[in-house]
C-alpha cells in the first residue's frame, strides 16, 4: 500500500516555486546572460562606444599568457585547498566522533572559523604571518628563515591555500561528523567481530559508507575553491606578488572591475562558467556511480 | 540524473553570481535622495578619501552649504579611489551618475576619453557665467588636468607629490649629518649602507607607491620621457619608453641595494607607508600626504627633503609630478542647467585661497593655487613647520618640460600593476633589470593598444 499525497491543483506547485525561480532568474540567469552578451562586445568603460566583435575577446583571453598562468595557479590552488580542507575536516570529524571528554566544546570551537567572514579571516592570517607586523611572521624571520610572502610567490601561494582551507575545514567537519554519526554502529561492530582492525574498519567500512557525504563535499569544496576564495586572496595578497596568487576568479574581478575591460572579463567568466558546469557534470556522471547511498 | 541537473543548477547559481562584469550586477543604487529643502538645488558628490581626510572634505561641503541658500552639496563616501571610479562608471551606465565625482590622477586618461560622460570644467564655468582663471593653478597641476590645447577638463583639488622622509635619529646613530639628507642616488645609497653597517635602523631605504615615486616621478625628475607623444598627452597611440638605459639602470640600482640589504621593497601602493613611522626604515619615498601620519605616529625626530636624482644625468633635477585626485563633472540624461550652475558655484567656492590654504595645512596636500600658497606663506605656516614647503618647491622648481607635465596614459592603474609584478620578480632574482623593464614595457604597450581600440573616436 502506498501512501501518496495527491494534489489536484496544477497551478499551486508553480506558485510555490515562483519566489525561488524569480530570484534565480533575476540574480543569476539574467546577469549570466548579460555576461554572455558582453563577452561578444568591445566597449569602453562608460558604454559610450560599442562594437560587436564576435569571439575576439575569447581569442584574446586564451592567447594571454597571464590567463594560462592563472589557470595553472587555480589548478594547484583548488586541488590543494580541496585536499587539505577535506582531509583535515575528515580527520577532525573522526577524532571528534569518538567518545572523548568535552567533545561538545571541541565541536563548537571547530565550527567557529566558518562563521568568520573571508576578509576578516584573511586579516587574522595577515596579523599572524605578515613578515613585519605578524607575530609568527616576525618570529620565523628572527629564527633565521627568510619569510616574506609579499615578495616570495611560493610562500604567498602556500599562505592563501592555508587560509582558504582553514576557512572551509569547519564546513567539512560538520558534514563529515553528521555522516559518521548516521553510519549504523552495528555495521562497524560486525566488522570488528569479523576481526577487522581500526584501520581496516575505517577504510573498508566507514569510508565507503561516507561516500555520499564525501562526494557532496567534493563538489561543494571545488566550487568554494574556485569562486568563494576571492575574499581571502583579495585581502591577503591581491593576486601578488607578481601573479603568484592570481586565480581565474580573481582575474575576472581584476580585469573587469579594476581594469574596466568588460569584454575580456566577461569572456573569462563565460569560460569559467562552462568549465565548472562541464566539470560538475562529469563528476556526477562518472564519480557518482561509485557512490553508495 | 536528477542529481546531475541539480548539480548543474547549483554550479550555475554560484558561477552566475560570480559574473562580475555584467553591468547590471555592479550597478549601484544611487545615493539616497535627500529631500531638497525648499528651492535648493541638490548636487550629488561622490568622493574616495578615507578618514580623517574624508571628514575634512565633508566639512568643506558643509561650509559651502552654509555659505548660501540656493544650492546644496550632498557628499557621500564611495570607498577608495578605484571603488569610487567603478561606482561612478556603473552609475553612469545605469543613467544615475552623480554630479561630481572625485577621481584619482591615474584615472584621468580614462575620464578624458569618455567625452559623452563628462562635462569639461572650462565649459561648465563658461556656461554658468562664472569667471575662471586656470593660470592661478600651479603649472604641474594645471597641465595634468588640461586638454592638449590648454583647456581645463577637471577641477583640481587634492594634489600631492612624492618626497623623501628620513629618520634624523637614525642618521645621528649612523654618524650621518641629520641636517644634510642625501640629494642624489649615490648619496642615498651611501647613507643607507652606513645605516645598515652601523645597525642604526633595521632597514635603510624603502618606498611607498613604488611606480609613482620611482618610475613616473623618477622619469620626470631626470627629465626623460615615460612614454612617447609627450607621455600620452598628444595622443592615445603613445608607446611606453620605459626600457631606456636610464630606467634599466635605476631598477638595477634598486636590485643591487635590495641584494645588499640596504633597500627593502615594502609592497604595492601605500603598503610601504607603515615602514617609516614605525622606525623600521630610515628613509622612505612617500607621498607628501604621508606627513600627517608621520606626525601622529613617529616616535623619533624626522625631516623631509627632495626626491634624489642621478647627478650625471643632464638637466636633472626637474620638477616632480602630482598625484592625488581631481573633481569631474558627470553628465546624465536628466541634468538641468540649474544643477550645473550649482556645481560651478561649488567649484568657485573650493578654489578660494582660504579653502586651498586650509586644506593644505590640515592635510599635507599641496596648496594648488598661487593665491592659496601666498596665503599659507603670509600665515607663517611654513616657518612654523619646516619642510612643509618641500612638496610645493619640488613641484615648482622648474618650468614643466615635455617630460614633466605629468602623464596621460589609458588604463594607467593596470600599467602600474604590471610594473609591480615585473619588479617583484626582479627583486626575487627571477629576472634581470633589463628583462624586467622590457617585459613591463611590452605588456604596458599591449594595455595601451587595448585602450586605444576601445576608445578610438
Amino acid at each position: 500500500m502506498s501512501r501518496r499525497a495527491i494534489f489536484d491543483n496544477k497551478i499551486l506547485p508553480y506558485v510555490l516555486l515562483a519566489p525561488q525561480l524569480a530570484i534565480t532568474i533575476v540574480f543569476f540567469f539574467w546577469p549570466a546572460g548579460q555576461a554572455v552578451a558582453q563577452s561578444l562586445l568591445r566597449q569602453d568603460p562608460f558604454g559610450l562606444r560599442t562594437t560587436f566583435v564576435w569571439l575576439e575577446n575569447f581569442a584574446h583571453v586564451v592567447r594571454d599568457p597571464a590567463y594560462l598562468n592563472a589557470a595553472g595557479t587555480t589548478l594547484i590552488f583548488s586541488l590543494a585547498v580541496v585536499a587539505l580542507a577535506m582531509g583535515s575536516g575528515l580527520l577532525l570529524a573522526v577524532t571528534a566522533d569518538k567518545p572523548i571528554r568535552g567533545a561538545g566544546v571541541y565541536k563548537t570551537l571547530l565550527i567557529w572559523p566558518y562563521a568568520v567572514a573571508p576578509a576578516v579571516a584573511a586579516s587574522l592570517w595577515l596579523f599572524i604571518f605578515h613578515p613585519t607586523i605578524g607575530m609568527l611572521g616576525r618570529a620565523i624571520n628572527q629564527a633565521g628563515i627568510p619569510w616574506d610572502y609579499t615578495l616570495n610567490g611560493t610562500q604567498a601561494l602556500v599562505l592563501v591555500i592555508l587560509a582558504a582551507s582553514w576557512k572551509q575545514v569547519s564546513y567539512n567537519f560538520i558534514f563529515f561528523l553528521a555522516g559518521l554519526q548516521s553510519i549504523p554502529r552495528s555495521v562497524i561492530e560486525a566488522a570488528a567481530v569479523d576481526g577487522a582492525g581500526t584501520r581496516q574498519r575505517f577504510w573498508k567500512v566507514t569510508f565507503p559508507l561516507l561516500s555520499p557525504t564525501t562526494f557532496f563535499l567534493l563538489v561543494v569544496n571545488l566550487i568554494y575553491s574556485f569562486f568563494d576564495t576571492f575574499g581571502v586572496i583579495h585581502s591577503l595578497t591581491r593576486g601578488g606578488p607578481g601573479k603568484a596568487t592570481e586565480t581565474l576568479i580573481y582575474k575576472v574581478y581584476v580585469d573587469g572591475v579594476v581594469y574596466l575591460d568588460l569584454g575580456g572579463s566577461s569572456a573569462q567568466s563565460v569560460i569559467l562558467l562552462l568549465f565548472v558546469v562541464t566539470m560538475t557534470a562529469l563528476q556526477f556522471k562518472y564519480i557518482e556511480r561509485r557512490v553508495h547511498y | 540524473m536528477r542529481s546531475l541537473i541539480a548539480g548543474v543548477i547549483a554550479v550555475m547559481l554560484v558561477a552566475g553570481g560570480a559574473t562580475l562584469s555584467a553591468p547590471a550586477s555592479i550597478a549601484q543604487v544611487p545615493a539616497p535622495t535627500v529631500v531638497a529643502q525648499a528651492g535648493r538645488v541638490t548636487v550629488d558628490f561622490w568622493y574616495g578619501l578615507t578618514r580623517p581626510l574624508g571628514d575634512i572634505l565633508e566639512g568643506i561641503a558643509t561650509d559651502f552649504n552654509n555659505s548660501q541658500t540656493r544650492y546644496r552639496v550632498v557628499s557621500s563616501f564611495k570607498g577608495a579611489y578605484p571603488e569610487t571610479m567603478q561606482a561612478a562608471i556603473a552609475a553612469f551606465r545605469a543613467g544615475n551618475a552623480p554630479h561630481i565625482v572625485q577621481m584619482f590622477e591615474v584615472g584621468t586618461a580614462t575620464m578624458m576619453a569618455a567625452r559623452g560622460a563628462i562635462k569639461p570644467v572650462h565649459e561648465l564655468m563658461k556656461e554658468a557665467g562664472i569667471p575662471f582663471d586656470p593660470s592661478i593653478y600651479l603649472p604641474a597641476v594645471r597641465g595634468y588636468y588640461s586638454s592638449p590645447d590648454g583647456k581645463m577638463i577637471s577641477m583640481p583639488f587634492n594634489s600631492s607629490t612624492p618626497i623623501t622622509f628620513y629618520n634624523k635619529d637614525a642618521f645621528r646613530r649612523a654618524g650621518l649629518d641629520p641636517e644634510k639628507p642625501p640629494q642624489t642616488w649615490s648619496e642615498l645609497r651611501a647613507a643607507a649602507t652606513k645605516i645598515r653597517q652601523t645597525n642604526a635602523a633595521p632597514c635603510g631605504f624603502t618606498m611607498a607607491w613604488p611606480t609613482w615615486t620611482n618610475l613616473e616621478n623618477f622619469s620626470a625628475i631626470q627629465d626623460v620621457p615615460l612614454a612617447s607623444k609627450m607621455n600620452g598627452f598628444e595622443g592615445m597611440d603613445a608607446q611606453m619608453l620605459t626600457n631606456s638605459a636610464l630606467h634599466v639602470r635605476h631598477l638595477q640600482t634598486l636590485m643591487d641595494m635590495h641584494r645588499e640589504g640596504t633597500f627593502r621593497y615594502g609592497g604595492r601602493d601605500s603598503a610601504g607607508d607603515a615602514l617609516f613611522p614605525s622606525g623600521e626604515c630610515a628613509i622612505i619615498h612617500g607621498s607628501s600626504g604621508l606627513r600627517a601620519r608621520v606626525i601622529r605616529e613617529a616616535r623619533f625626530a624626522w625631516g623631509v627633503t627632495y626626491l634624489p636624482y642621478y647627478d650625471d644625468v643632464k638637466g636633472a633635477p626637474k620638477n616632480s609630478i602630482i598625484g592625488g585626485a581631481s573633481f569631474w563633472v558627470m553628465t546624465s540624461p536628466r541634468r538641468t542647467a540649474d544643477e550645473y550652475r550649482a556645481v560651478a558655484e561649488f567649484f568657485k567656492f573650493i578654489s578660494q585661497p582660504e579653502v586651498v590654504a586650509n586644506w593644505h595645512m590640515e592635510t599635507g596636500f599641496v596648496p594648488i593655487t598661487f593665491p592659496g600658497m601666498t596665503l599659507v606663506q603670509s600665515l607663517g605656516y611654513w616657518q612654523a613647520n619646516p619642510g612643509a614647503d618641500i612638496p610645493f618647491k619640488q613641484l615648482t622648481r622648474s618650468r614643466p618640460t615635455r617630460n614633466t607635465m605629468g602623464l596621460r596614459l589609458g588604463n594607467m592603474p593596470e600599467i602600474r600593476v604590471i610594473f609591480y609584478e615585473e619588479w617583484e620578480k626582479a627583486f626575487q632574482g627571477q629576472q634581470t633589470a633589463k628583462q624586467a623593464m622590457d617585459a613591463a614595457t611590452r605588456r604596458s604597450n599591449d594595455v595601451l593598444r587595448r585602450f586605444e581600440r576601445a576608445n578610438a573616436p
